[in-house]
């Protein structure tokens, strides 16, 4: 990792916050991607909080990650509501046309691929996310399509 | 803010705006933009429209958002408010269908049977 | 082209009153008559219009026909149609041409809704104040501060016997008298906005369509209780809601009805946003409180409740959304308006969502004690393809189980309670009968596993060996032993577990092993599964051998 001087400017962002760490975590994601153990130990030397903390809150939240992950995250739905929709159909393909499994990322680097717990769009079920975007009434072609889309162009809204 | 009577100002106020902005206003197109309806395709479904009545230069129409109507499973949904006519509202609304929504009803005066929000 | 377009309102009042008869006739008296080109007919959804029969409006003359019967039918064809003479007797309303017709008596809405707390979502455009204003908005507020003091405040909400809408039910106001009567020089208002149980997504709904609904709720309770901070915690996946809340935040602020000395009352009061980071534990209010103070996301011991020591130690009161949402109307209306609605011992309307197998999947508001029945087979217009109603799960994946023998259940609280099962967050899922019941238990205990926070060892450690006891009993490799082993855990976990997460997790296990422990047994006897669903991989290997 090269440059950490970022990170003291995001904490000085926030110095007027109380207890802003989830911020500062969220906003350093941002910047670097992911939160490494050398990011963490900078986080932790500039908000003077012990490094174990910062690690227990980085590794606690599913949106926070340590390890480098993919240009575009999909987050697949599979809690009962999508599953009663046959999300699992859904979820398979999108594994067989990306041919990794959830947790991991393409080689390309393009696509990871997760879960994600429901996002109150079940009567649009299946759905997924990807990185902001939503997506619902999927079938397993649909969601397809819509990766080749964020392959060809990056972005796209069915 | 100082007390009721200046909310109340700003309630006649808005209520006489709202009304004067359709004085001239024939039509009031709807779109229900919740995450559900994103998700379902909605703003493809808006910036049609807006694209569709920018085209024809349509004065007499406009375009307003609202959250989610609660029916879901029927999204994309436009809603088109007539003056004195019933409100109709299409679901599952592509943008071929908006377009088709600008070019038959509002200035065809035509309703889009097809596409009309059905119950199952 | 056609000239004219008849709508036929199609909803569960009229279609119970003869709504599919008197569109079959139409048809058939249209095509006799030679009119199939020339009128169309058109079925659509509830036009907002009850009690009044099968409804009719005729397009684009702008007429309302009610009450419709087949035997009316010969008549509207031969006199307005062909002739263009309205038939008076059947007239519901005719609007003159240049008069609006108010946009609540045409909202398509399902006939036996209720909106209170969704009176304005979908309604009106959730990013502008002033239409909030227009629809009533920030009277309440102005009316409390200007001429009621605090404890009246808190006497009519009290009285009005709201309870929490989070799925707790427990009194609001009461809840409020704890924050109101603690001494201290900060106190806190949360608005608990980490809707994250599966199927629910009312709280979005008003987030989204009504957010100053909410802020309105906000310093409602702060004045109530003695706040003048406020924190909305909603869930980082919910961009939108944020977005829509960060604005309307902004424009109370600019408007004064946030701030220092709202009204001129020395009521001060402002609310910040705090975004979750996709932990579904921090719906637990202790658990949220240690969020929004930048920690990991594990619940806290109680006693102390957080009315008394929460957010920094303060005392704070933790609110759900739907609660916040209803006090504006609440306080406008009056108490004795509030008990009218629902039942006794559950005033007021809920916001149920329809999910799953179910015609018409969504969101309705409705008065307490309707049945599931209605529910599912009027309202949601019963289960898709022709198949059957295997069970219903009420208040989200920690919610009980409902079968064919409660559809006519009232439900309440606590006619729920008695079933072991609860309201909950008001999510319905509805499950067919191709679905196999060990593979749905499977799911719920997959969501559990993943969200288990780790903090207590029942529940994380109990949450993983029921997996592996499930994913065995749906691979085929189970034995009837493993029944047991799972009541035993369940039964553990539901006394030993810190929180309501470990605590619930439990009741759909046990609710489906109670009403289908036949299904359970025939995947761990006889490696058959009823619905197909489950791979019971060692079963053709069984035979074989």
């Amino acid at each position: 990792m090269s440059d950490l001087s970022r990170v003291d400017k995001i904490v000085a962002d926030y110095k007027e916050q109380k207890t802003p760490l989830i911020y500062i975590l969220k906003d350093v994601q941002a910047e670097y991607g992911h939160l490494n153990d050398e990011v963490l130990t900078n986080v932790a030397k500039a908000t003077n909080i012990p490094l174990s903390e910062v690690y227990g809150v980085a590794t606690f939240y599913s949106l926070f990650t340590t390890e480098q992950k993919g240009k575009h995250i999909v987050r697949c739905c599979n809690n009962a509501p999508c599953h009663v929709k046959k999300s699992k159909d859904v979820l398979n393909k999108i594994k067989e046309y990306l041919g990794i499994e959830v947790g991991e990322t393409t080689p390309d680097n393009v696509f990871t691929l997760e879960f994600t717990s429901c996002l109150g769009l079940c009567a649009v079920a299946p759905v997924m996310m990807i990185d902001d975007e939503v997506y619902g009434n999927l079938t397993p072609e649909k969601a397809v399509a819509i990766l080749k889309d964020y392959k060809l162009k990056g972005v796209s809204n069915a | 803010m100082k007390n009721l009577a200046d909310l109340r100002k700003i309630k006649e106020k808005a209520k006489m705006e709202m009304a004067s902005r359709e004085k001239n206003v024939k039509y009031r197109v709807v779109v229900a933009m919740g995450t559900c309806g994103i998700a379902a395709g909605a703003r493809n479904v808006m910036s049609a429209l807006v694209d569709e009545i920018g085209t024809r230069s349509l004065k007499n129409t406009v375009i307003t958002q609202t959250g989610c109507l609660g029916y879901c499973d029927q999204e994309p949904l436009v809603q088109v408010f007539e003056q004195g006519r019933p409100c109709i509202t299409y679901g599952k609304v592509t943008p071929e269908v908006a377009r088709k929504i600008v070019a038959d009803h509002i200035v065809g005066n035509k309703v889009l049977s097809d596409y009309v929000f059905k119950q199952n | 082209m056609h000239r004219l377009h008849v709508l036929v309102a199609m909803d569960s009042h009229t279609i119970a009153q003869g709504a599919r008869s008197v569109r079959d006739t139409l048809v058939k008296e249209l095509a006799l008559a030679e009119l199939t080109d020339e009128v169309k007919v058109v079925e659509t959804g509830s036009l907002g219009i009850y009690n009044k029969g099968v409804v009719l409006v005729i397009f684009p003359d702008n007429v309302y026909y009610a009450n419709v019967t087949v035997l009316d039918v010969t008549e509207i064809i031969s006199e307005h149609f062909k002739k263009g003479r309205v038939v008076d007797r059947l007239i519901y309303k005719q609007a003159p041409a240049d008069q609006d017709i108010k946009v609540d008596e045409l909202d398509p809405r399902f006939g036996k809704q209720q909106r209170v707390v969704l009176k304005n979502a979908g309604v009106i455009d959730p990013e502008s104040i002033e239409e909030y204003i227009a629809h009533d908005g920030y009277e309440a507020l102005g009316k409390a501060l200007t001429e009621q003091k605090p404890d009246q405040v808190l006497a009519i909400v009290k009285d009005s016997g709201i309870q929490g809408r989070g799925g707790a039910f427990f009194p609001t106001g009461v809840k409020w008298g704890f924050t109101a009567k603690t001494q201290s020089d900060v106190k806190y208002i949360i608005c608990n906005a980490d809707e994250g149980e599966p199927g629910t997504f009312k709280d979005r709904l008003i987030l989204e369509g009504d957010p100053h609904a909410i802020i309105e709720g906000m310093a409602l309770s702060g004045y109530a209780v003695g706040a003048s901070r406020g924190f909305i915690y909603i869930r980082g996946e919910y961009k939108m809601s944020i977005a829509r809340m960060q604005r309307a935040i902004e424009q109370a602020r600019e408007h004064g009805l946030l701030g220092n000395n709202i009204f001129d009352s020395d009521f001060d009061f402002d609310i910040e946003i705090r975004e979750g980071a996709g932990a579904y534990v921090c719906g637990e209010e202790t658990a949220l409180i240690e969020s929004i103070e930048g920690k990991r996301g594990e619940p806290r011991d109680k006693p102390p409740f957080p009315g008394v020591v929460g957010l920094w130690g303060k005392p704070t009161v933790v609110n759900n959304v739907e609660t916040l949402a209803n006090l504006p109307q609440i306080l406008l209306n009056g108490a004795g308006w509030y008990k009218k609605l629902g039942i006794p011992d559950n005033p007021g309307t809920k916001v149920f969502t329809m999910v799953g197998n179910i015609n018409n999947p969504g969101l309705i508001e409705v008065p307490m004690g309707i049945t599931l029945r209605e529910i599912i087979y009027d309202i949601g217009q019963g289960i898709p393809d022709g198949k059957g109603f295997l069970f219903a799960q009420l208040g989200g994946t920690t919610g009980g189980i409902l079968t064919a023998k409660h559809l006519d259940l009232p439900l309440s609280v606590s006619s729920l309670r008695e079933i072991g099962a609860g309201m909950g967050s008001g999510a319905l899922l509805v499950v067919d009968d191709s679905q196999c019941v060990v593979d749905m238990v499977k799911n719920f205990v997959e969501f559990f596993n993943h969200e288990s926070c780790g903090k207590c060892t029942l529940c994380r450690e109990g949450t993983g060996r029921l997996l592996e006891i499930l994913e065995k009993l749906s691979a085929g490799k189970g034995s009837v032993k493993d029944l047991s082993l799972i009541k035993e855990l369940s039964e553990t976990m539901m006394r030993g577990a810190f929180c309501g997460l470990g605590q619930a997790a439990p009741i759909p296990i046990l609710g489906c092993l109670r009403y289908f422990e036949q299904e359970f047994i025939r995947h761990a006897k006889d490696k058959v599964c009823r619905a197909g669903v489950c791979h019971l991989e060692t079963a053709a290997e069984i035979k074989a051998a």
